[in-house]
């Protein structure tokens, strides 16, 4: 069977990079942004399925115009097609229930036999977004999978559990969301470069699925965002190891009282 | 304004996990002097009830089933969903756990509910119930509230203290029974890794170990001083790239975030990723032979030192310690 493959992608805020504040929000001017490093595994295990099995995978994305340069990237590892939701002009309120209803009415009528999402975003956090989706579309869903074997309709797959793994007996259509070790995501090639830019890259909008903006209100809202207080350099220890390892151990049991 | 709020407690190998009583004292707060309700869901899990009571719970409600042996998002969907129907409640909190994060955002999407994330803190305030959750790894926080539909959160393990255990305090265990059906995806198989020992998402210490360690044996001080102070181990990616450990023991941007009351980091560097896993924990040590090391600009103490010298006499002080206290 050849399977249509959808990947759930996210535009992120590298937070490997410094987080500043301004006028209350999260400062991106200058800011790296990059894939969602757990939908870069979404994105190597739907080209390494479509390779086996044959098919097409399509990368969706619910963002803003800058979004087009990762879904271009997800186009150069091997992706075929590449479609981004752009909520810029439409939506000023969101959140996971809004994402995730958007991507919820798009793949309604696209008979996906199987889509991947990272486990969760590095920015917001959530991971709620691939359960949303699963949820709207009435399909099953695991989630932090480590490995997705497909046999015909049924499939197996291995979820991670708090470092335990489940082996666990599915069926397409199939929800699932990747883990760290499912694969090692490729970097595209010189000539996946070229050639994304020609794939398709389709751009809708809420009026194309026929939503309207009062329809994906966010269900919840941010009050203040705020930086952690600056921890104080820490008390490195001096002298002979020996009387180092002693205070070390005084000071955690009568001065940090953790012990 | 008062609100009942029901609280999911999860059960692991016959006992409920302390995030469970942490949950019930978030429901207390958003509760506002409302009823707190408990749910468990299982096997044979009735005899827990009265434990999820001691911890602040009014009562608790049973769902027992032969399907429900096992955790599956169809199953445990359909039995809290059955008792949402029931009791009809204005809020609802679950640990930030697996199971917490597999079914949590199901529910929500299911009661077209907002669904708050990893809170680490919850409070009354200003008329609002208003979450506390990390962002951008850690490096930020939120202050969040719920909009539209039940005030719905995961709580992350560790970070909101549970009421004191009351063993004098009563109350009702029902049972609701519920028809668990279509279930689409099925657990063969449970391959244990992680379970050995305490929790690593739970732990009130961590001892955590880096490249430094060298080798799978490496980690062998590392578990005796962890055995000594009752906590567990964890490790870098370094570490698990380099195959001194299971990446079951990651701490870090991918892998487990902890926040321990005591979080030793041996031989780790503190590269960013590994510091997005444990930045909040109460207090850190780090113990390294590069005094340049990025750890120590986290940690509250330090010793530059060898860790193959420094932790077996860690080991020996705290056994020390505990003799004479």
């Amino acid at each position: 069977m050849t399977m249509n493959i959808f990947v759930l992608m996210k535009r992120t805020f590298d937070t490997e990079e410094k987080v500043v504040l301004k006028g209350g929000k999260i400062n991106e001017d200058g800011a790296e942004f990059i894939i969602n490093p757990y939908d870069e595994y979404a994105i190597e295990e739907a080209i390494q399925v479509r390779d086996a099995n044959g098919g097409e995978v399509t990368v969706i994305s619910v963002g803003g115009e800058e979004t087009e340069k990762q879904l271009r990237t997800a186009l150069a590892m091997g992706a075929d097609k590449a479609v981004l939701i752009n909520t810029e002009d439409d939506v000023e309120n969101a959140d996971q229930f809004t994402t995730a209803k958007i991507l919820g009415e798009f793949l309604k009528d696209k008979d996906a036999d199987l889509i991947i999402g990272g486990n969760v975003a590095i920015d917001g956090g959530t991971g709620q977004v691939g359960p949303r989706v699963a949820e709207l579309l009435n399909i099953p869903y695991v989630t932090t999978i480590t490995k997705l074997e497909i046999n015909g309709s049924s499939v197996t797959v291995t979820r991670d559990v708090e470092g335990d793994s489940e082996i666990i007996e599915t069926s397409l259509p199939l929800l699932v969301t990747a883990q760290q070790g499912l694969n090692e995501p490729r970097y595209p090639s010189l000539p996946g470069i070229m050639k994304a830019k020609k794939k398709p890259l389709d751009e809708l909008e809420l009026d194309d699925l026929d939503l309207e903006e009062d329809d994906v209100e966010a269900k919840t809202k941010t009050i203040e965002i705020y930086l952690p207080p600056k921890k104080e350099a820490g008390k490195v220890l001096a002298g002979d190891l020996n009387d180092q390892v002693k205070e070390l151990v005084q000071l955690l049991h009568t001065e940090a009282k953790v012990i | 304004m008062s609100r009942k709020v029901l609280v999911l407690g999860e059960v692991r190998d016959g006992s409920l996990r302390n995030v469970s009583f942490e949950a019930i004292a978030a429901a207390k707060t958003i509760a506002e002097g409302g009823e707190v309700v408990g749910v468990l869901a299982g096997e044979a899990v009735s005899a827990l009830g009265i434990e999820l009571v001691q911890y602040g719970a009014d009562r608790v409600v049973v769902v027992e089933n032969d399907k429900l042996k096992q955790y599956t998002s169809d199953g445990f969907a359909q039995a809290l969903l059955a008792v949402v129907d029931q009791e009809k409640p204005e809020g609802l909190v679950v640990g930030h756990t697996a199971l917490g994060k597999d079914l949590a955002p199901r529910i929500a999407g299911k009661l077209s509910s907002g669904l708050i994330s990893d809170a680490v803190a919850v409070e009354a305030a200003g008329g609002n119930i208003v979450f506390t959750r990390p962002i951008y790894s850690g490096k930020a926080f939120e202050k969040k509230i719920v909009t539209d539909g039940l005030i719905f959160a995961t709580v992350r393990p560790n970070n909101i203290a549970p009421l004191a255990k009351d063993e004098s305090r009563s109350g009702e265990v029902a049972s609701l029974s519920v028809d668990i059906k279509d279930l689409r995806a099925i657990i063969k198989e449970v391959v244990r890794k992680a379970s050995e020992g305490v929790d690593l998402s739970e732990a009130k210490v961590v001892i955590s170990g880096g490249r430094g360690v060298k080798s799978a044996e490496g980690f062998e001080p590392l578990k005796e001083l962890a055995a000594v102070l009752g906590g567990a181990v964890g490790a870098s990616r370094g570490a698990c790239d380099a195959d001194y450990c299971d990446y079951s023991l990651q701490i870090g941007q991918t892998g487990k975030v902890v926040t321990p009351d005591l979080y030793i980091a041996c031989g780790i560097s503190g590269a960013i990723q590994h510091l997005a896993g444990m930045s909040n924990s109460k207090v850190i040590v780090a113990i390294n032979k590069d005094p340049e090391a990025n750890i120590f600009k986290i940690a509250d103490y330090g010793i530059v030192g060898d860790l193959f010298e420094v932790v077996p006499l860690l080991t020996e002080e705290f056994k020390k310690l505990k003799v004479h206290s």
